[in-house]
């Protein structure tokens, strides 16, 4: 109710509304997700430093200059870590800039955090929602008045979600941060937003909008070339439509979704586009790279690692676009590249080659160390001969002489990497244990960070006094003596996380590699090829799916190959438990007949289907000899003649079954190529297959190539036996 | 009262923030937030200057280092510190004059107060002068200067006399320096007005004038031509990134100015017909060069090709006692690339997940250029037109060698 008279209150002065309420924002301090571990198991996220500073003062220092006035942290996981650092900063304590932190143990995700505020009624206004992990220099005002002025027409209008374009890139189908390409369908008119697909599968190519939508709507843009900046201006009823909705967890897949498809309540959600301004979110360590890159590259301004926007210390910029702070001590000899940012205090030894890297503060790093593209942290000892190359390497890391980091490498806190030991790529080294529970569960996936985790408890404490610790520790660590990291190291390699090396590869901080792209776009064009290939396979009654609207003609087919896999599948499932469970021949007929009313296919299909896996049990029945698989053959289409013969009422269905055949000998099974003719005999002897389908098969592969002739070329005498006896029967 | 601490802090965060754009804003607000720092300084009975050059200095050091860019920032921070140390040394003077006029004269009257006071006035001036280097500022100053020492005094003459001598000293090297500064701020505010005052002498009938971007001094300057019947045209070149010369232009032909925006590039072309480029700067070097909005060198260079004069309008809140080569001078901004490009279109060429992952495509936005003295005729400032040579005498009138470095 409270919600509501602050509505009504609005609608009618918002103009007084507007001049005096404080402009307030949420920040929620924690990503809710596991994308960064196993560095996140000890320190939160938001604090991790991009480009040396920790995220959640880009956030901050935007929020302050976009006027926000009064600013509501919500942490979570390390709340503790995140309190402090903030009680420290120069954030507190400034004239027109107020934070507040809400401390909470047992929120899992965005939305528990949401209807916590809610709870805590502190909200009375129009707010941002963003997480301490984006940033931005976007001038708000623009945005917020659009949104007050949509508020007034109608009070529905809950949200406002601000994006950009960035083409996503056509090879990978993902953005430049590593998210999935994004689909979005938005009223060119008003920006309302009408479908947001993040989750779109690309190598089915397709994605369904509801034929509503067209009907609805004057005109609807489709774009795949925006990018969601993840900064929301939101109305007090987001937080009570939360409350409302207890299953809304996350913010894009349950709120926005459920939003767009719930046409009772009828909240809309419209966008606003920013053109000359930069927002992303670091949502996975791609991210984190290309980040780190925009702002070297200063698409960030000026929140650029040369203005002092945060008590930090400036570090000057010199000529293609190298920072350097003051207190380095450099070798002559070392060679600084392009696009490199070097903290204070830190060392470089001789011969030492750095580019496109970011070093942090009071690092030590050796002679002929060659570091590229990778992100070295705070107080990092790198010693004499290591070799980085685009890695994350954590506070505190020693890394010993030789030692080399091969691409996609991340090193969590105070890792030691033995002497010349090589950490193979994409592998995550940490001083804790791999939860040995993998929670692919949903649910699980916002589970608390500490759950499963074996934690070391000397080593655990996160002061940075650690440093004088560890050496004492060193003797107390014998126990690494079975080290993964190389003899004198400390940690333990995790294994690939549940997304498996693909996922790895997709959102790791190198890039992806040649010979993986190479494979990617050889993907892509299989699927192009193979979808053509069925493209002329098709029956001519593929009708669009009753509710759906596919777009793209090629996807359309590629989604039809896809479905007609299924069906072999689940064909082949019925034909082996009629043959193990003696089911009569109507039955299996009945079953069939529904499968392919529920997958909408032909008879041809059901003719093809059967056939094979009649065929694969010939095949998977034991036998040792050609002629025994011969005999296993005539043994189950002697059995189950009645049921293809079912499926074949006429010569194209027949003519089908032996192009079935002869592909399936040509890759599946093998094993029959050599008795082609053999089981073609058997087939025109049960009078499964009429001579003529034969024969126009034969006049069909007339023309054919030359490597696709070598069935032909086998049945050659058993066709001319054919047109003999014809022949003697006239 | 204002918590200085707080509008310290609240100025801090707006240059780090480049909220504050323009020298002459940013000039004006540092002054005012340093009179207000100096009003606030609880100052000790001895020592007093050296108090509040330590507390100027401190507040310096973070507006400085907050957006180094903006030497205007600097630069008033050390103009009020050259106040102090004048204020300091013209009581140290005039004690002394004080005690020669009273080794001069036993009985001093009330009534003769006045005359007593110019007369100790003039002492003061004759031995300042016999402390500073002679130049023909310190000249014209010390004259003006008298004339207010006179008037300051002889104000709050009555109820000074009462008070014992330190009280009255303590007070009044805070009280003058608070009102040395309001001279200080008056002037940044009246600069627009003096510079435009001269334009007639340099602008003439007919005359075809280029400028480069926005400089609201040229635009007062061209203005104040106009208002006075001059009849003129101005060829505007438009200063991308950011395209200020469009505003400039739009602003002139309210003015009835008439005015022809051109590119950039274009500048050479037209600069044959051109008689005189006038500009505005962003700051003015010791040695006489000036920091400019991007493409000034080129306009400079072609200026020079056809031997047009390029005439620089600056406010003297703009004169920066540095040189160009010193270290503490950062001499451009790279700005946003996406005053530039849009991102939108080339963030297809910054995917750094294909490839070798290092940035190919890189976007330079420089803010500034340098041009040096030989490329520059005149400098119109608010106190007269100067060669460039004559640049490092101006420094020397109003910054101490002491402050140069904060």
């Amino acid at each position: 109710m409270v919600q509501k008279k602050a509505a009504s209150r609005v609608s009618e002065d918002a103009e007084e509304e507007l001049a005096r309420a404080p402009l307030q924002a949420v920040l929620l301090a924690d990503s809710f997700a596991q994308k960064f571990r196993p560095i996140t198991l000890e320190r939160p996220k938001v604090l991790l430093p991009l480009v040396n500073i920790p995220m959640i003062d880009y956030t901050l220092a935007w929020l302050e200059s976009a006027g926000v006035e009064e600013v509501f942290v919500f942490c979570c996981a390390h709340s503790r870590q995140v309190i402090d650092y903030l009680n420290n900063s120069k954030w507190f304590g400034q004239p027109n800039f107020t934070i507040k932190t809400i401390e909470s143990h047992n929120s899992v995700s965005a939305g528990d955090a949401l209807r916590l505020i809610y709870e805590q009624n502190v909200i009375y206004e129009d707010f941002i929602l963003i997480s301490g992990d984006t940033l931005s220099n976007m001038s708000l005002t623009q945005a917020l008045e659009e949104h007050k002025e949509r508020r007034k027409k109608n009070s529905n209008a809950v949200m406002t979600m601000v994006i950009k374009k960035s083409k996503p890139s056509p090879l990978t189908h993902q953005s430049r941060l590593g998210t999935d390409e994004l689909f979005m369908a938005i009223d060119p008119e008003t920006k309302q937003l009408l479908y947001y697909e993040d989750k779109a599968d690309h190598l089915k190519g397709s994605i369904t909008l509801d034929k509503m939508l067209l009907a609805d709507n004057p005109s609807v843009s489709l774009h795949n070339d925006k990018q969601d900046c993840y900064i929301d201006i939101c109305s007090p009823e987001v937080l009570s439509l939360f409350t409302d909705n207890f299953d809304y967890q996350h913010l894009r897949r349950h709120f926005v979704k459920g939003l767009l498809v719930d046409d009772i309540m009828g909240y809309k959600i419209f966008t606003h586009e920013i053109y000359s301004s930069y927002a992303a979110r670091i949502d996975n360590f791609r991210s984190y790279d290309t980040v780190s890159k925009d702002i070297i590259q200063r698409w960030t301004y000026p929140f650029v690692p040369d203005v002092q926007f945060f008590g930090n210390n400036a570090a000057k910029l010199e000529r293609q676009g190298m920072y350097r702070s003051s207190g380095i001590v450099q070798s002559r000899s070392a060679q600084i590249g392009p696009f490199t940012v070097i903290g204070n205090g830190t060392t470089i030894g001789n011969n030492t080659k750095i580019s496109n890297s970011v070093v942090g503060e009071g690092c030590n790093i050796g002679s002929n160390v060659a570091i590229e593209g990778s992100y070295i942290w705070h107080n990092v000892t790198i010693e004499d001969g290591c070799t980085i190359r685009h890695a994350i390497v954590c506070d505190g890391v020693i890394m010993k002489s030789g030692a080399v980091l091969e691409p996609g490498v991340v090193l969590s806190f105070k890792v030691v990497i033995g002497q010349q030991f090589v950490v193979p790529a994409y592998s995550k080294v940490s001083l804790l244990q791999q939860p040995t529970k993998q929670d692919s569960d949903e649910e699980l996936e916002y589970a608390d960070d500490s759950s499963g985790i074996v934690k070391i408890p000397s080593i655990t404490c996160t002061s940075d006094k650690l440093s004088g610790k560890l050496t004492s520790e060193l003797s107390e660590t014998q126990r690494w003596a079975t080290s993964e990291v190389g003899a004198g190291g400390v940690g333990f390699i995790w294994s690939v996380g549940e997304g498996g090396y693909e996922e790895e590869l997709r959102h790791s901080v190198a890039p992806i590699p040649a010979d993986k792209l190479a494979e990617i776009i050889q993907a892509a064009n299989d699927d192009v090829e193979m979808s053509a290939q069925d493209g002329n396979l098709l029956p001519p009654s593929g009708e669009l799916q009753p509710d759906s609207n596919s777009i793209g003609s090629e996807d359309n087919i590629e989604d039809m190959r896809d479905d007609y896999i299924y069906f072999e599948k689940e064909v082949e499932a019925t034909f082996l438990r009629a043959v193990q469970e003696n089911i009569t021949e109507e039955h299996v007929v009945l079953e069939v007949n529904s499968l392919r009313l529920s997958y909408n296919k032909t008879s041809v299909d059901c003719a093809s289907a059967l056939f094979y896996s009649m065929m694969k049990l010939a095949l998977e029945t034991p036998h040792s000899s050609t002629s025994e698989l011969l005999g296993n053959a005539t043994n189950v289409i002697g059995t189950w003649q009645k049921l293809l013969k079912y499926y074949l009422p006429s010569l194209d269905e027949e003519i089908e079954v032996i192009l079935k055949f002869e592909e399936m000998c040509l890759e599946s099974a093998k094993e029959f190529s050599s008795i082609f003719v053999q089981v073609l005999h058997l087939l025109y002897d049960k009078d499964i297959l009429q001579e003529d389908a034969i024969h126009n098969w034969a006049t069909e592969k007339e023309g054919a190539d030359e490597s696709d002739k070598v069935f032909l070329k086998q049945s050659e005498k058993f066709i001319q036996w054919l047109n003999e006896a014809s022949e003697e029967e006239d | 009262m204002p918590d200085v601490e707080g509008l310290v802090n609240e100025f801090v965060v707006k240059l780090e923030n480049r909220k504050v754009e323009g020298s002459h804003a940013t000039a004006r607000l540092t002054a005012e937030l340093l009179r207000s720092v100096i009003s606030q300084q609880r100052v000790p009975s001895t020592n007093q200057a050296a108090t509040l050059i330590e507390a100027v200095r401190v507040v310096g050091d973070k507006l400085t280092a907050a957006n180094p860019v903006e030497l205007a920032v600097g630069n008033i921070v050390r103009r009020v510190l050259h106040i102090i140390r004048e204020e300091e040394l013209l009581l140290l003077t005039k004690d002394v004059g004080g005690l020669k006029l009273i080794v001069g004269s036993d009985d001093e009257d009330t009534a003769e107060g006045d005359y007593n006071h110019v007369a100790s006035a003039a002492a003061v001036a004759a031995s300042r002068n016999s402390l500073l280097r002679p130049s023909l500022h310190t000249l014209l100053e010390n004259i003006q200067n008298s004339t207010l020492a006179c008037q300051n005094s002889s104000g709050g003459d009555s109820e000074e006399k009462s008070k014992s001598d330190k009280n009255s000293s303590r007070r009044k090297v805070k009280h003058n320096v608070i009102e040395a500064v309001n001279i200080l701020i008056e002037d940044i505010d009246a600069c627009h007005e003096l510079i435009a005052e001269q334009a007639v002498e340099h602008i003439h009938q007919n005359e075809v004038i280029l400028t480069l971007g926005h400089s609201k001094t040229v635009l007062e300057f061209l203005s104040a031509a106009k208002e006075k019947k001059r009849s003129f045209r101005v060829f505007v070149a438009e200063g991308a990134p950011r395209y200020q010369g469009h505003v400039l232009a739009k602003e002139l032909v309210k003015k009835g100015v008439q005015s022809t925006v051109v590119t950039d590039s274009a500048v050479f072309a037209m600069i044959s017909r051109v008689n005189m480029v006038i500009v505005g700067v962003h700051a003015v070097m010791a040695n006489g060069g000036v920091i400019a909005p991007v493409g000034m060198r080129m306009v400079a260079l072609a200026a020079r090709n056809y031997a047009v004069p390029l005439v620089v309008v600056a406010g003297t809140h703009k004169l920066c006692p540095l040189y160009p080569h010193n270290p503490e001078v950062l001499l451009n901004d790279m700005r946003c690339p996406s005053e530039l490009v849009d991102f939108g279109e080339f963030s297809n060429c910054m995917d750094f997940g294909i490839d070798s992952g290092a940035p190919l495509l890189h976007i330079v936005n420089p803010a500034f250029d340098y041009v040096p003295p030989e490329l520059i005729s005149l400098f119109i400032t608010d106190i007269g037109g100067h060669n460039p040579s004559y640049i490092h005498r101006l420094i020397a009138d109003y910054y101490s060698a002491d402050d140069l470095v904060l």
